[in-house]
Parts: structure tokens; C-alpha cells; sequence
């Protein structure tokens, strides 16, 4: 069966591909260098080069996997979409992660970086990797050609066999190995040589995720599962603010903690070292009591109630200027000329990550300080290589970075900034010897990047035939993607696609449309999650269409099937959704709410049925009908897991989870104050994938948006009231109801 | 100060602070990974293990209070992955990013070993304990359905 390869303590990955005898390829994804440039690989000398497929002599074929593995299953299908074209035997396929190199691996998807997110992997890759496959494919039938001495165009292939039919000779792709000659120039793959959809065997074909067997045993190893010899423990009290720095540190009391080897005052909070990860924790919370801060940084003196309101005022004030994220037609004369205005305004607040695997990694710093070996779980490999070189004022060539499985990423591992790597890198600098830093759940909210507050204010025009025909919002949101990438950041002239992605509603006809962004800056920490600016977005437009339905009294599916009339494929997905909810079936003690979502051109449509208590507030959502269009499914089981586990994730955001900030500090601390979904919570969950032939489109965030509007909208519809802000918590919707 | 007891069938001697996390024990002494750390208080499930044969958060077990007992680990629970509960969960495609899962499944297999067919509630019942942020509560609930149908 295919494997996997990720490193473990002290196993190279360069070393892996490179100890293979055999064929190897180097081909470049680089943005101006896509599709062509198959090069021989380097030998092992070591050129900066890395090759994508190798194939040894055993017929084992190793292929690249330029994204991370956070459960999302690129680890399996970026390599399948090139075996797909090489028409490789899976079963002899490995999984080998790349190594940190973004002109060879970044995603051309992604500004040509090697980060995992915003579900662009299978997006961005697909076409390259088809080509290199069918590239490398046409190699092997070039010299078996040659070796066999018939035309090449008399050759086909089985997987991982070239077959010339008219001799019935075969021979394996292994066995080519001893005699194949790479050609310095690789050959030219036009896009019709490709595979048709029929021909596929991979993709389209459910296969096993190759790392899920080491999921249901213990033995697959994440970043807090590793330990390098002679290494200590570490653990770090940070300042509750960003941009705050110890002031009086009394280390007694950590140093009094057995264990405990040395108390480390850096530049944004006290690190502790010890020989046990118990001691480190202990220590830590010994350590709490002695320590002050200078209020250096923004956040000081912040409360998101407050905030809020601030915000609010801001997105209602017409005389406050935007910047402007979308238009389409003119919405501001349109609305002058309209029959009807409808007007709303709604919030959303601050939430966390919560990934199960709190941040930590490994550092070993050698004794000059001119090195490190870095082990972690990131969603960006090179911006954790980049940190760890920064912490420590050396080329990022100095840093050796292995990347393990994710516990979990949903943004939380993408940042620039890549804090838990630096503390590592700072501490073992300290130590000097290798140190691996936990960080505790209370941690990972307390310091959590989370996603940002925002308040809309919505204005909508209708004819006099009740058709909306302007569409307009001005919103004021945190930023984040300063936070993301200070390169993106330049590129993007202050507009935050972070906040503002999804604001803009191509699928439906309204021919005038602005949103507008209010930049704010709060100096609260931020981060994409799951679902970015859509997780707002959606529930905003899609919740404001309802209420256009309602003060129309049209059926809010049907208003929404004659807006899609210019989107096929979205009216199919959202009618599909509807059928399988039986839409017009009316309930006793529950209702139906919907919600369509075009996220980065993959459609969705979502139907929720709930029920509330009166008597706490609290909403039960019952069953979930979701459908989804994300082009050619790759892997079509995967498509329907990761839908499923969106819903859940989206329903925790819809209902109960929510970060308060005082004085800038957090007041959550763990899963009893920062309440996710559970199992207890889930509603009977119902998918169809929908399979078009459309180049294919993300996943893994999608499904989140459809929750909030859904789950609203459908309160709305049972009680009567509508709750214009997020999470629908017990206490706001028992407030609500009155 | 020296704590016996049995992990995965063999003896161990473990040196450590009395009142220090079995969890921390199991990953970082005995290195037995597995078992996870993903809250510390008893919320989150992903630390759970078999202690003489009754599921247990090991982030809330002390060391000293496992003395003469017998531990499972999810290293333990099969040496082929070949428990039921493990079988209906690669049947179902459960794992996403895995790192719940093994708790999850410590868990299932105690409730499949006190209660062979539970019903539906009871299955919500003994795994809401647990936390998993990629959302695979469905498939849970599947595979635990199809562990119980196929023994």
C-alpha cells in the first residue's frame, strides 16, 4: 500500500529522496516557470533543487506533497493528482512532504508561497501537477520507445507498466530505471494531452488518505509527539497584550519549582527551562504573580464590548470614508432612486482556533548561534524557517526545518509570525542545548489569534417590482492580514481580503453593489480561521436577503433561485439542498432556514432545521442539508468528511464561541469558557457532493459560512425575531425573544 | 519518588513529583504518544486511556494513583490495529488531523466493552466528553454503529 514519509527525529527528508537510486525529476512551479522545465534532478552533491517524483528501481515511486497535512487530506491528494498523469501504480506510491523551498513548491495559487490555506492546494495545484505527471509519463514511453525500438506512439501505459500492445511486451516503470535517459529539456505536455475526466483511475476514485492508518493507532507524530536527545522543556508566560514586554520579573518562585534549570526574561514575556514539561508548567504558574508589564503595545486599555460599538458607530456613519472592495454598477444612485430601502446592521465577534494540538515546536540551536534544526507543525514551512532565522539574525539557509503532521491548523498555524517556532529557536539559543516549548490550552486562548470583530451596515434598494437592485455595505473590521503576511499586506493597499472576501456577491443578480471597508486597528491579535471575512460575509448577505424576503413576503429560497438565474450551477446546488430538506414540508415545532454561499467559485447550499427553547434562549439545530459544487471532485469521499466536519465547525461559530477582550487581555481560558461543538450538538448532517467538470475548486473552509445565515435564518423564521449578530448565544437569543 | 504499575501488559518504574500527571508520564517517560495532551482539565478527551479496563482522563490522574494498577494506552489496545473499534474507524474514514482520535477511540472501545449495542443516545452520551475541532462527530458516530453491529 502507498506510505507516507514524513521525517522523524533525525531522518532528513533530503536525505530520503535523495538516497533513492533511481529516476528522479526536478520540475518548477515557480509562477513564471508553470508547466514546463522538467530538469534532471541534482545528484547528491546537493544543488538547491529537489526533485517532485523519483522512481527506484523497486518500482517504488516517491511524489512530492507541497502542502502541509492538517487533516484537510492534501498528503494524499496533491500526489495523486500527478500519479493520476503518470499513470502511476498508487499502491507504489510514497508521500513525500516538501521541503521549505517556495520557488520550487509555493503554491501558484497563494502568491507563489508555500502556505496551506484559504483551501487553495488542490486549486492551485492541479493543473501543475497533471503536467509534471504527464511529463514525467512521457519520458518513460520515449525510452522504452527507444529501447524497444518501436515509435512511441505504439506505447500506452497500465499503471506503472508501459504496454506495447502489437508485441504484448510490458515492462514496470522500475524496471526502465536501469537504462532511462532524462532529457535536459523536458517534454512539452499540451493541455488536451492530458487524461479526460473518463480516463481517470485516481482522481474521482476514493483512495485510502495515506497517513489515516497511523490516525487510529497512535503512532502518527505530530510536533509535540517528537524528542531529540538531550533536550529540556520550556515554557513561556507572554504578555497578555501584544506589544508588551516584562517589566519587574521576580524569579524566585520558578526557580524554587524542582526542575526548574533557568527563569529567561525575552523581549515579550519570561520563558522557563526545566527537565520535565511538568516542572516547565508549574514554574510558569509560579512565575504569573512576579511578573509586570510595561503597556508597551496598542491593546492596553481594549474592550471588545466597547469596540464593538465603536465599530458599529463607525459602519453607520455615512460621512466616515471606506476604501473601496467591490463595485458593480452604482449602488449609492441606485439607492437614491429606489422604491423601497431596507437597511440592518449586524455584529460579529472575535473567535479562536481552538485546533487540538496547542502550539509548540522543538529548536536546537547550535553553540555559535549561527544554526538551528527546527521541528514543528506548520501551515507555512518557509515563514517558520523565516522566523526561526530572524530570531536569531542569520540566513534563513542556517535554519533546518522538519515539518510534521498538524493537530489541527484552521489558520492558527499560518501566521508570519510563527511566535511558537521563536520560542523554541529563543530559548534553546538561551539553553543552549535543544529545547522543546509547549504551550498549555490556557495559552493557546489567552495568547489565541482569533478571528476579528466587525460591524456591517447594510443599505438595500428594491423596484418598484420589490427586485433588489442595489446592494451596498460599509464595514468596520479588525485588520488581520497584517497579521498573515506583511508582504501581502504591502500588496494589498490597505484592502484587507481577510475581512472583506465574500462581501461581493457575483452568483446573484443585483446589478449595483459596493462594500466598502473601515479599516480599525485595535492591536488585539488576529489570524484567519476557517472560513476568513466569509464566516461574516455570508451570514451578513445571506441573513439581509432573508429580511428583503420577509419585508417582500416572497419565499426566501425562491427569492434567492431567481437572484441565482444568471449562476446555473448555484441555483442546482441550492435547489438541490432544498430537495433534500423537503423545503416546503411544514413542521410543528421547528423551521427551515437556507443559505447560498459562492466561496472562491466553489458553490454551496445549505439548509438548517432548528428548534429553541424559549424558556433559555438556547437553539437546537436538528439536521443539516448541505450540497456543495467544487468542480471535479478529486476525491470525492474526503469532499463530503470535510463538509461534514465544516458544519460542525461553523455551527460552534453560529451558537457559542466567542473571545471577550478587558484591557486587552483575553478572558477565556479553556473548552469550559470557550464552548466548540460536540458531538451533543451535532444535527443529523446530510451532503451531496455535486460533480461538475469546472477546474477544481477548495474545500476545507467552505462549508463553515453556510452555518450562521442557515441556522439564523431559520430562527427567524420560527420565532419571529431576528438576532442580527454572532454566535447566537443562549443569553442573547433568550434576550431577544423577550 | 518511584511509582509501579503496568502499561500496555509490562511493568514500570516511574520517578517522578506524586502528583504529576499520568499524561505526561505515558508521553514523555515512557514515550507513549499517542495519548494526547489537548487541555489539561478533563475537557477536551484527548488524553483518555484504559485504567484496569475503565476509561480514564489522564490529564486528571495522578501518578501516585495509578500504583499496581493496570494502564492502556491506545498502543496498547490492539498490536494490529485490529480492535473492532479501530477496524469501523478506518472503515468510516473517520480521522481528520487524528489528534482526538485517539481518545475517541479509547473511549468507544470502553463503551462497546460495558454496553456491545448501545443505542444512539448512549453513544452521544459517552462521547460528548470529547472534543474534535475538525468535526468528524459524524463518522464517530457511524463507526461506533458499525463496531457494534460488527462483533
Amino acid at each position: 500500500m502507498s506510505q507516507m514519509a514524513y521525517p522523524n527525529t533525525g531522518v532528513s527528508r533530503r536525505g530520503f529522496m535523495i538516497g533513492i537510486a533511481g529516476l528522479t525529476f526536478a520540475v518548477a512551479v515557480g509562477r513564471e516557470r508553470l508547466g514546463h522545465a522538467a530538469t534532471e534532478a541534482p545528484d547528491s552533491a546537493g544543488t538547491p533543487f529537489n526533485p517532485w517524483v523519483s522512481i527506484a528501481p523497486s518500482g517504488a515511486i516517491s511524489i512530492i506533497a507541497p502542502a502541509t497535512e492538517m487533516g484537510q487530506g492534501s498528503l494524499t491528494s496533491l500526489p495523486l493528482i500527478l500519479a493520476e498523469e503518470l499513470d502511476a501504480d498508487w499502491s507504489k506510491v510514497v508521500c513525500v512532504p516538501a521541503p521549505p523551498i517556495d520557488k520550487i513548491y509555493g503554491n501558484p495559487a497563494m502568491f507563489g508561497v508555500m502556505l496551506t490555506a484559504h483551501s487553495l492546494s488542490v486549486q492551485g495545484y492541479f493543473t501543475p501537477l497533471r503536467t509534471f505527471g504527464a511529463q514525467v509519463r512521457a519520458v518513460l514511453l520515449d525510452n522504452v520507445a527507444r529501447h524497444w525500438r518501436v515509435p512511441p506512439a505504439e506505447l500506452s501505459t497500465e499503471p506503472s507498466v508501459v504496454v506495447h500492445a502489437k508485441s504484448g511486451r510490458r515492462i514496470g516503470y522500475g524496471d526502465i530505471v536501469s537504462f532511462a535517459e532524462i532529457p535536459a529539456v523536458a517534454p512539452d505536455i499540451k493541455p488536451e494531452a492530458l487524461k479526460k475526466l473518463h480516463e481517470f483511475r485516481l482522481i474521482g476514485h476514493d483512495v485510502m488518505r495515506i497517513e489515516l492508518p497511523t490516525k487510529v493507532n497512535g503512532s502518527a507524530k505530530y510536533a509535540i509527539d517528537l524528542q531529540v536527545p538531550g533536550m529540556i522543556y520550556g515554557a513561556i508566560l507572554r504578555s497578555p497584550v501584544l506589544g508588551g514586554a516584562p517589566d519587574k520579573v521576580d524569579v524566585a518562585a520558578a526557580k524554587a519549582v524542582a526542575g526548574v534549570t533557568d527563569v529567561v526574561r525575552l523581549p515579550y514575556g519570561v520563558g522557563v527551562l526545566a527537565t520535565t514539561p511538568w516542572a516547565a508548567f508549574d514554574a510558569k504558574s509560579a512565575l504569573e504573580p512576579g511578573v509586570t508589564w510595561r503597556r508597551s503595545g496598542k491593546a492596553w486599555g481594549f474592550d471588545s464590548d466597547k469596540g464593538l460599538d465603536a465599530f458599529a458607530a463607525d459602519a453607520r456613519d455615512l460621512k466616515k470614508p471606506t476604501v473601496e472592495w467591490y463595485k458593480q454598477g452604482d449602488a449609492e444612485a441606485a439607492l437614491a432612486t429606489a422604491a423601497a430601502i431596507i437597511e440592518a446592521q449586524y455584529r460579529c465577534h472575535y473567535a479562536y482556533h481552538a485546533q487540538m494540538e496547542p502550539l509548540n515546536s522543538i529548536a536546537s540551536v547550535s553553540a555559535a548561534g549561527d544554526a538551528a534544526e527546527v521541528w514543528c507543525g506548520t501551515q507555512f514551512p518557509t515563514a517558520a524557517q523565516a522566523a526561526a532565522a530572524r530570531a536569531l539574525g542569520i540566513p534563513n539557509e542556517r535554519i533546518k526545518l522538519n515539518y510534521t503532521l498538524l493537530g489541527g491548523g484552521f489558520g492558527r498555524r499560518g501566521d508570519y509570525a510563527e511566535e511558537y517556532v521563536v520560542d523554541a529557536v529563543l530559548l534553546s539559543k538561551s539553553a543552549r542545548r535543544p529545547v522543546k516549548v509547549m504551550w498549555t490550552r490556557e495559552d493557546d486562548v489567552h495568547y489565541g489569534h482569533f478571528r476579528p470583530i466587525t460591524a456591517h451596515y447594510l443599505r438595500g434598494g428594491l423596484d418598484a417590482s420589490g427586485k433588489l437592485i442595489a446592494y451596498h455595505q460599509r464595514l468596520a473590521g479588525d485588520r488581520v492580514l497584517l497579521a498573515e503576511n506583511p508582504v501581502f499586506f504591502r500588496k494589498s493597499h490597505g484592502r484587507d481580503y481577510q475581512l472583506m472576501g465574500g462581501t461581493e456577491l457575483t452568483s446573484y443578480d443585483i446589478p449595483n453593489q459596493y462594500a466598502g471597508q473601515i479599516p480599525q486597528y485595535t492591536g488585539v491579535r488576529t489570524a484567519p480561521l476557517r472560513g476568513i471575512g466569509d464566516i461574516a460575509n455570508k451570514f451578513v448577505a445571506e441573513v439581509f436577503l432573508d429580511e428583503v424576503a420577509h419585508e417582500r413576503g416572497v419565499d426566501p429560497l425562491q427569492l434567492r433561485l431567481e437572484m441565482l438565474k444568471i449562476t446555473p450551477r448555484g441555483q442546482k446546488v441550492l435547489q438541490r439542498a432544498a430537495e433534500m430538506a423537503d423545503w416546503s414540508r411544514k413542521r410543528d415545532n421547528t423551521a427551515l432556514g437556507c443559505a447560498f454561499a459562492n466561496y472562491n467559485d466553489t458553490l454551496l447550499g445549505g439548509v438548517a432545521e432548528v428548534s429553541v427553547d424559549r424558556a433559555t434562549g438556547w437553539i437546537k439545530v436538528h439536521k443539516f442539508w448541505a450540497t456543495i459544487d467544487c468542480g471535479i471532485p478529486v476525491q470525492p469521499d474526503n469532499i463530503v468528511a470535510q463538509t461534514e466536519g465544516g458544519i460542525v465547525f461553523g455551527l460552534g461559530l453560529a451558537l457559542t464561541e466567542e473571545i471577550s477582550i478587558r484591557d486587552g487581555a483575553v478572558e477565556q481560558s479553556n473548552f469550559y469558557d470557550y464552548r466548540v461543538a460536540r458531538m451533543n450538538d451535532v444535527p443529523d448532517v446530510h451532503v451531496e457532493v455535486i460533480a461538475t467538470d469546472n477546474h477544481p475548486t477548495g474545500v476545507g473552509q467552505m462549508p463553515v459560512v453556510l452555518v450562521t445565515p442557515a441556522v439564523n435564518n431559520a430562527v427567524a423564521r420560527l420565532t419571529g425575531v431576528r438576532l442580527r449578530e454572532s454566535p447566537m448565544t443562549p443569553e442573547r437569543m433568550k434576550k431577544a425573544l423577550g | 519518588m518511584a511509582f509501579d504499575f503496568t502499561v500496555n501488559g509490562s511493568a514500570v518504574s516511574v520517578d517522578a513529583p506524586a502528583v504529576t500527571p499520568l499524561l505526561w508520564v505515558i508521553r514523555e517517560e515512557l514515550k507513549l504518544t499517542g495519548t494526547k495532551f489537548g487541555c489539561g482539565v478533563g475537557q477536551c478527551g484527548a488524553c483518555v486511556v484504559h485504567i484496569d479496563g475503565k476509561r480514564a482522563f489522564s490529564c486528571q490522574t495522578q501518578v501516585s494513583n495509578v500504583v499496581g494498577k493496570q494502564v492502556t494506552t491506545i498502543e496498547g489496545l490492539s498490536p494490529d490495529s485490529s480492535h473492532p473499534v479501530q477496524k469501523a474507524w478506518l472503515a468510516e474514514r473517520v480521522p481528520q488531523c487524528g489528534y482526538c482520535q485517539s481518545g475517541q477511540i479509547m473511549s468507544a472501545a470502553d463503551l462497546l466493552k460495558r454496553n456491545p449495542h448501545p443505542t444512539r443516545a448512549e453513544i452521544v452520551a459517552q462521547m460528548s466528553g470529547h472534543i474534535c475541532r475538525c468535526g468528524t462527530y459524524v463518522r464517530i458516530l457511524r463507526a461506533i454503529e458499525r463496531a457494534a453491529r460488527e462483533t
